[in-house]
């Protein structure tokens, strides 16, 4: 920890060449994969993130819960750069990221993020979707991305959609789609916001499915939700954010089973009304 | 049963409720006989209308379109608009030459439109651009844009075909022809242009994100997501451009550009018989309706396309 700047070069490194499920580093290095240092970011005068600190460690994720408006999306967004932030710092690999001068792209390429709306690209089939990527930007042959591609696809109960559009397909199976999509690039992380929130009810079981097979294999995932039975069983570490802070943070049991703090509580009960009425 | 309820209406529920079960089983079949028949009287009823409608529209036409043509035979100038405008002979002798100057007009187009279609884009993509360095670029694509949408297309065509031949610089295109085609390709290039934006503005800026999040360059979105949905949203009001361009290449005309309307005015000049002109009128028509025909079918398909999307 106290000098990650040597490790610098190793990280992301190491990080463009594992070959299918990302390779467990030995010892357990402490050098977490996204960490985020006091992070503040405000949209004109409306401040959404007040100093925001997270760590996410290989192999495990995380899950923020809180209201919607509460900040969520922008953390994830402001993660992978998708967003300037105005102060404190993002480390992936334990390398800064948001240095004015560190161009985004490379952190992008670091990272996969899955949106609640899907956003396949419906011009391009299925597999097109999937290979886009790692053609165009990982520099993979055509060939090759597309094998990996209908592997993954096949893997994740679409195999025989990849020549389909995306609009011929349910709201589960685009999830899904996009879900490959992000993997495809081998990401050292994965960025999951609110992915099942557009889903109709009965499509919502397919998707998390997919996640917790993720799971399993060890990807670290920030994984942003409502489904508070999903996140007992795959957070290795629930925040709950409120307001541009996370106000409390710990194993799911706790913060989601005893929670300690007022807004915590008021949320979790908001959030039983809503399901029950 | 639950359409016994609502035939029955309010005024028979509490009466029906203790009335006799023998009462009650009259009334089912009763119910039962003249909701079967509504349903066919409704459907009788609306074949009616429909029969009505299409009569009405019939006659319509038939009274409007006679009417005009009555008034127009009847007209104290007929028998000589017939004589100068519907000769026959004059048609049949001059339709060779009009023809061979409409081929031209087919060529200017198509070489116009390919112009039209590369710089339009080129425009568009310079207004969108917000790299700093591309400032002047940006600058000088609205000021293109503003001037050329902002004169007529006749005066742009006059003031090129006649005033860059006049500059006699060297490297400069002294063809009115070529001048002339110019200043159509810029004019409709600035319009085209426009086109473009709007069906790049109309791209979900959720997709440039999720490009970017793949790790995309900027670039790479607008060649790879970006302009591949945007082109295809604008097919539609590029093909109306296409249909207007057509006709506008006859403009070319009055820099003395021998097309199909300036050999019409020729012939026509010759006899004093405007027969000529109604040949090249005819064959604009042959071209552009059938690419109107082809602007509602395209228009169509992607509007049920989309109507599929809003559903999934
Ligand atoms: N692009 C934007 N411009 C201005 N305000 C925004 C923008 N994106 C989000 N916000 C605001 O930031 C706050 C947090 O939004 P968001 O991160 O989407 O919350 P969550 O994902 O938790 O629902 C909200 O008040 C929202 O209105
Ligand atoms: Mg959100």
């Amino acid at each position: 920890m106290s000098t990650p700047g040597e490790d610098v070069p190793a990280g992301p490194g190491s990080a463009t060449t594992p070959d299918g499920p990302p390779t467990r580093t030995a010892g357990g290095s402490s050098v977490p994969v996204i960490e985020l240092r006091g992070v503040t970011k405000a949209y004109g005068d409306t401040p959404v993130l007040r100093g925001v600190d997270l760590a996410v460690h290989e192999h495990r994720a995380v899950v923020l819960i809180g209201a919607s408006g509460s900040g969520k999306s922008t953390l994830l967004r402001c993660a992978d750069l998708l967003e300037e932030i105005d102060d404190g710092d993002v480390l992936v690999d334990g390398e800064v990221i948001t240095e004015p001068g560190v161009r985004p792209l490379a952190t992008r390429r670091r990272l996969g993020m899955v949106f609640q709306a899907f956003n396949l690209f419906p011009h391009l089939t299925v597999l097109e979707n999937v290979t886009l990527s790692p053609v165009r930007v990982h520099g993979v042959t055509k060939a090759e991305a597309r094998d990996r591609g209908r592997e993954l696809l096949a893997r994740f109960g679409l195999a025989g959609r990849e020549d389909e559009y995306p609009d011929r397909l349910s709201g589960g199976q685009q999830q899904r789609v996009a879900i490959v999509r992000a993997i495809a690039t081998r990401p050292r992380a994965l960025l999951l916001d609110e992915i099942t929130s557009a889903l109709d009810p009965l499509l919502v079981g397919e998707v998390l499915e997919v996640v917790r097979e993720l799971k399993r294999e060890g990807m670290t995932m920030v994984i942003t939700t409502h489904e508070m039975q999903f996140a007992r069983e795959v957070a290795d570490e629930v925040c709950f954010l409120h307001e541009g802070r996370i106000v409390e943070r710990g194993p799911a049991s706790a913060v989601l089973g005893a929670p300690q703090q007022d807004e915590t509580r008021r949320f979790l009960a908001r959030l039983l009304d809503a399901r029950q009425g | 049963m639950a359409t016994t309820g609502g035939a029955g209406g309010p005024g028979t529920g509490g009466a029906g409720v203790d009335g006799l079960p023998g009462d009650g089983s009259g009334a089912t079949s009763a119910d039962g006989g003249p909701v079967l028949s509504r349903q066919e009287v409704r459907r009788a009823a609306k074949r009616r209308r429909s029969l009505r409608d299409r009569l009405i529209a019939a006659v319509a036409t038939v009274v409007v379109i006679g009417g005009l043509l009555a008034l127009l035979l009847t007209s104290p100038g007929w028998p000589n608009v017939r004589d100068t405008f519907f000769d026959v002979d004059q048609f049949r002798e001059h339709f060779p030459d009009v023809l061979g100057g409409f081929w031209l007009d087919v060529k200017l187009f198509v070489v116009i439109e390919i112009g039209v279609l590369i710089l339009g884009l080129l425009i568009a993509l310079s207004r969108i651009t917000r790299a700093p360095i591309l400032f002047p670029l940006r600058l000088l694509a609205t000021v293109f844009t503003d001037v050329f949408r902002g004169v007529p297309t006749v005066l742009l065509v006059y003031l090129f075909g006649f005033g860059i031949p006049a500059l006699e610089l060297s490297g400069l295109p002294t063809n009115p022809m070529i001048c002339g085609g110019l200043a159509l390709c810029f004019s409709y290039s600035a319009y085209v242009a426009e086109v473009y934006r709007s069906g790049i503005d109309g791209v979900h800026p959720a997709q440039r994100s999720a490009s970017l999040a793949l790790g995309l360059s900027e670039a790479q979105t607008l060649r790879h997501v970006v302009l591949p949905q945007a082109i295809r949203r604008v097919v539609p009001p590029l093909l109306n451009d296409f249909v207007a361009l057509q006709k506008d290449v006859a403009l070319l005309g009055i820099v003395g550009v021998v097309e199909a309307f300036r050999q019409a005015q020729i012939a026509a000049a010759d006899q004093f018989n405007y027969t000529p002109l109604l040949a090249a009128a005819v064959l604009y028509l042959c071209v552009t309706i059938p690419m109107a025909r082809g602007v509602d079918v395209v228009q169509a398909r992607s509007r049920r396309r989309r109507g599929a999307a809003g559903v999934a």
